[in-house]
């Protein structure tokens, strides 16, 4: 990781990215859309390095949701990945979830949560699971890395077992702060 | 197929389009792409949208890489098209080769009272997928180009993207299904069978 990288990425010694990967397989996950979040950088490789799983990076998260609307009409199970700023691209996008009861779930990293250096990053992040839950999405919070796992797996579960939009926050505190040397 | 100010009937164009669509699975932007697919023959393989604008081109990639073997058709109108215009950046570098987006481009919003879009002030919609990199493209203006537009859309060698300038008249109403789990499982049931509804 550029050690200059304005975003944290996970420890190297953390295996929760791993983790979800492994749900992403258990599942059959064959669509991930994404816009890049340092806090997803690890399961990002190896979505890309897995030829079972088309990824898609998008200009907007909200492109993102179309897509998983596309997969699922075609019998494929998608995941959106994106950072809790992208939430807010999402709003009316989440509508076709309802209108379609089409399973919509996302993986989202926190910034502006715990610990953040960026004034910027705090607005949408104290804004996200409000957010979301306006749009009737099933948000559950994971904030300590050995709930992530489980937490992902009852989001992708309540997606496709129930039809609506679910989401994972991945929270700040787990992933870590960055500083920009400012310690 | 011609209106009375010279350009494309829209309805005619899309009856045009659809005749003979085999497997064809078709998206319809929301507004008057999705009356109009409506109007010339309501299909399990069609899913007219009722909101999420911007999403149409979008919602059309997902199904063409979950289905490659299937031809994949976005029909949707130029205020939708515009919503959602990074849509031509994400599609273009998947490349698949089995989705086409057509625009029926009035240069107005229909549904909202008839105001300007910026494609009525030059804004070049097929110049912006050709430079996304869409391989494929056309302009369509008359109707001995139509059989063209449709063998492209027909091709396989997407993804291929058009606009047809379209007379700007309202057409009448004619509504598809308006509860969108109908309109999303019949489609599912038609790729899928009956194994749509039991999938876990």
């Amino acid at each position: 990781m550029d050690p200059n990288a304005i975003d944290k990425a996970p420890d190297a010694a953390a295996d929760w990215p791993d983790q979800i990967y492994d749900l992403l397989k258990k599942h059959e996950i064959r669509q991930v859309a994404l816009v890049p979040d340092a806090g997803h950088s690890r399961l990002i490789r190896r979505c890309l390095a897995d030829n079972a799983i088309a990824v898609t990076t998008l200009t907007t998260e909200e492109e993102g949701l179309a897509l998983l609307q596309g997969a699922w009409l075609g019998g494929q199970k998608g995941v959106l990945l994106m950072q809790s700023s992208g939430v807010g691209n999402c709003i009316n996008m989440l509508s076709l979830s309802h209108i379609h009861r089409c399973p919509m779930p996302m993986l989202v990293t926190m910034r502006g949560d715990f610990g953040e250096f960026n004034p910027a990053q705090v607005p949408m992040g104290e804004a996200t699971q409000a957010v979301l839950e306006a749009m009737g999405t099933i948000v559950r919070r994971a904030d300590r890395p050995e709930d992530i796992a489980p937490t992902v797996d009852a989001t992708i579960r309540m997606a496709f077992n129930t039809f609506r939009p679910t989401a994972t926050l991945i929270g700040q505190r787990v992933i870590g702060a960055k500083t920009f040397g400012k310690d | 197929m011609l209106a009375e100010s010279g350009k494309l009937d829209r309805r005619e164009l899309t009856r045009a389009l659809l005749e003979d669509r085999g497997e064809m699975a078709v998206i319809a932007g929301l507004g008057a792409p999705a009356w109009d697919i409506t109007a010339v023959g309501d299909h399990p393989l069609n899913l007219p949208l009722w909101g999420g604008m911007g999403a149409a081109a979008m919602i059309g990639l997902g199904l063409a890489l979950a289905q490659p073997a299937r031809k994949v058709l976005v029909i949707t109108g130029d205020g939708e098209m515009l919503m959602g215009l990074g849509a031509l950046a994400t599609i273009a570098v998947k490349k698949p080769r089995n989705l086409s987006i057509v625009v029926q481009d009035n240069e107005h919003y229909g549904e909202t009272g008839m105001q300007e879009t910026a494609t009525k002030y030059g804004v070049d919609l097929v110049a912006m997928a050709r430079g996304a990199g869409f391989p494929h493209t056309m302009l369509v203006t008359k109707p001995e180009e139509v059989p063209a537009l449709k063998a492209a859309i027909h091709a396989g060698n997407g993804p291929f993207f058009a606009v047809a300038k379209i007379d700007a008249a309202s057409k009448k109403l004619v509504l598809p299904p308006r509860d969108g789990s109908i309109i999303q499982n019949r489609m599912r049931e038609a790729i899928l069978g009956p194994a749509a509804h039991h999938q876990l």
